[in-house]
């Protein structure tokens, strides 16, 4: 079970591992509950270049379509295979199993800290 | 037009919050969207049972001495027809033969009916047939604060009726048919018991005071509790209802919209000796061309939602028809969508592409349901 305050977030319901050069994303409990049952999910090819906030995939339930915004610049070098196959995975552990992709990023930009994040979702 | 600004919430919200339900606005209601998981809920209707409330809908009481020849004059069906506790689908039409709402009729006596309105058309519903009511010897009351309705839907609805501590029904409910009604008790207030519902299952809807609605919900909790029922949002109501190829008013029917385009011409009696509101405009019929209600179906897992395009072919400049619903279907696996085309694409089995944000998904015009329950 990852600890999610140490976990940074944007506004868009992503929430970022960093470990070294490499940003780990996935999508919050928040947005997952919010879309409800996810159904299909499409990433972005290995060795993509991604610039932040722009929209680098989709999540889609039965009821809605999501976005993936990339929340930092730089290049895919992992998407998670097991939540293409097994979307559910996004519901049943969003912080874990139901990561999305791992971006290798020069610069960080700002990111939201758990505390901000949950004001802003008043969770 | 629209006096509701504040939140309303059932008369079932404090057992919805505890069952740990995330809710939606639905006209200015706050109801709930899904309890745990919307899949797990489609799934429980179709294979076992589902428990909604719908006490957002409006109840519309029509009674007097005209009340059958009011209602075949205010609604497009004949309503003078239909036998005691039978229910039938019908609409509310405009002058101009668009659909104000789509309702369903019990008649609960010989000069007494029950009118259900959608939330969202409570007050264009019961203005118009308020308006309409003028020249007949007839009263229309809104019970709609009064009343919770509550449904129970799939295989296992009727033993789990059976099995409700405190309901009576005054008749073998196994016998009920479909599109029937007939009157019960929940301890000491009468229930309208109606073999009706909106997901493709059997099932009943039960009309109920307001201030037993959660006693009965609770009474049917506990006896469904071994027979597979589970609480359902309306996340799964709409799934459910689109594989049954059931339209929903804002999505496939509105103002501007002809029953024959959605394909409920036969709903409209043009045979009816009597005139109604919209009978002239419903004699002309939609102009020549105009789109029509068709269904789709696609491979994969890319569902064309509400308001995409759907065009001829796959790199055509002007689209020829519009989704007004859309979702991968739970219980076929693959994509289902309710769109208007224009009636050259409309035939049965044209292969025509939709506009999935950007891409163009080849999809086949298919007949609606999507999916019907085995008899």
């Amino acid at each position: 079970m990852t600890d999610q305050t140490t976990l940074q977030y944007t506004a868009e319901h992503e929430w970022v591992l960093i470990e070294g050069d490499t940003a780990t994303v996935g999508i919050t409990a928040y947005a997952a509950e919010k879309l409800g049952d996810v159904v299909f999910v499409e990433l972005p090819a290995v060795g993509t270049g991604v610039i932040a906030g722009s929209i680098v995939g989709e999540i889609e339930s039965t009821k809605s379509v999501g976005e993936l915004f990339a929340p930092v610049t730089g290049t895919v070098t992992a998407t998670n295979d097991g939540v293409v196959d097994s979307p559910e995975l996004v519901n049943s552990d969003p912080f874990g199993e139901g990561w999305l992709i791992k971006v290798t990023f020069l610069e960080l930009p700002p990111l939201l800290s758990h505390s901000e994040y949950s004001a802003l979702t008043g969770e | 037009m629209t006096p509701e600004l504040t939140e309303r919430y059932s008369p079932l919200h404090q057992a919805h919050v505890d069952a740990g339900a995330s809710f939606t606005d639905f006209a200015g209601w706050q109801m709930p969207v899904r309890y745990s998981s919307d899949l797990a809920e489609h799934h429980a209707v179709r294979t076992a049972a589902g428990l909604f409330d719908l006490s957002h809908m409006a109840e519309i009481r029509v009674s007097g001495a005209d009340a059958a020849a009011y209602l075949d004059y205010a609604l497009a069906g004949k309503l003078s027809a239909i036998a005691l506790f039978q229910a039938k689908y019908s609409l509310i039409l405009n002058a101009a033969g668009g659909i104000v709402d789509d309702v369903v009729v019990y008649r609960t006596g010989e000069s007494e009916f029950l009118v259900i309105a959608n939330a969202g058309n409570h007050f264009p519903a019961l203005e118009a047939l308020t308006k309409r009511a003028a020249r007949f010897d007839v009263t229309v009351t809104d019970e709609s604060d009064d009343t919770a309705l509550i449904a129970v839907q799939g295989p296992n609805s009727l033993t789990i009726l059976q099995a409700t501590i405190g309901l009576t029904a005054t008749d073998d409910l196994g016998a009920l048919r479909y599109y029937r009604a007939m009157t019960g008790a929940f301890t000491d207030v009468p229930v309208l018991i109606a073999r009706t519902g909106y997901t493709g299952e059997d099932g009943f809807e039960l009309y109920v005071p307001i201030n037993q609605a959660l006693a009965l919900w609770n009474a049917l909790t506990t006896a469904g509790a071994d027979h597979g029922l589970v609480p359902a949002g309306l996340a799964s109501r709409d799934t459910l209802r689109l594989e049954a190829g059931m339209p929903l008013y804002g999505h496939e029917l509105s103002e501007a919209t002809y029953p024959a385009q959605a394909g409920l011409g036969r709903v409209v009696n043009l045979a009816k000796e009597t005139d109604f509101i919209g009978r002239a405009a419903s004699e002309e019929g939609p102009q020549a061309g105009s789109a029509v209600l068709v269904g789709l179906v696609s491979a994969g897992k890319r569902a064309g939602r509400a308001s995409y395009d759907v065009y001829r072919t796959a790199d055509a400049h002007t689209p020829e028809g519009m989704i007004t619903s859309g979702a991968l279907s739970p219980t076929l696996g693959h994509p289902v969508m309710m769109a208007y085309v224009s009636p050259s694409i409309a035939r049965l089995g044209t292969e025509v592409f939709v506009d999935v944000r950007g891409t163009r998904i080849p999809a086949t015009v298919t007949a609606l349901p999507f999916y019907s329950r085995k008899p």
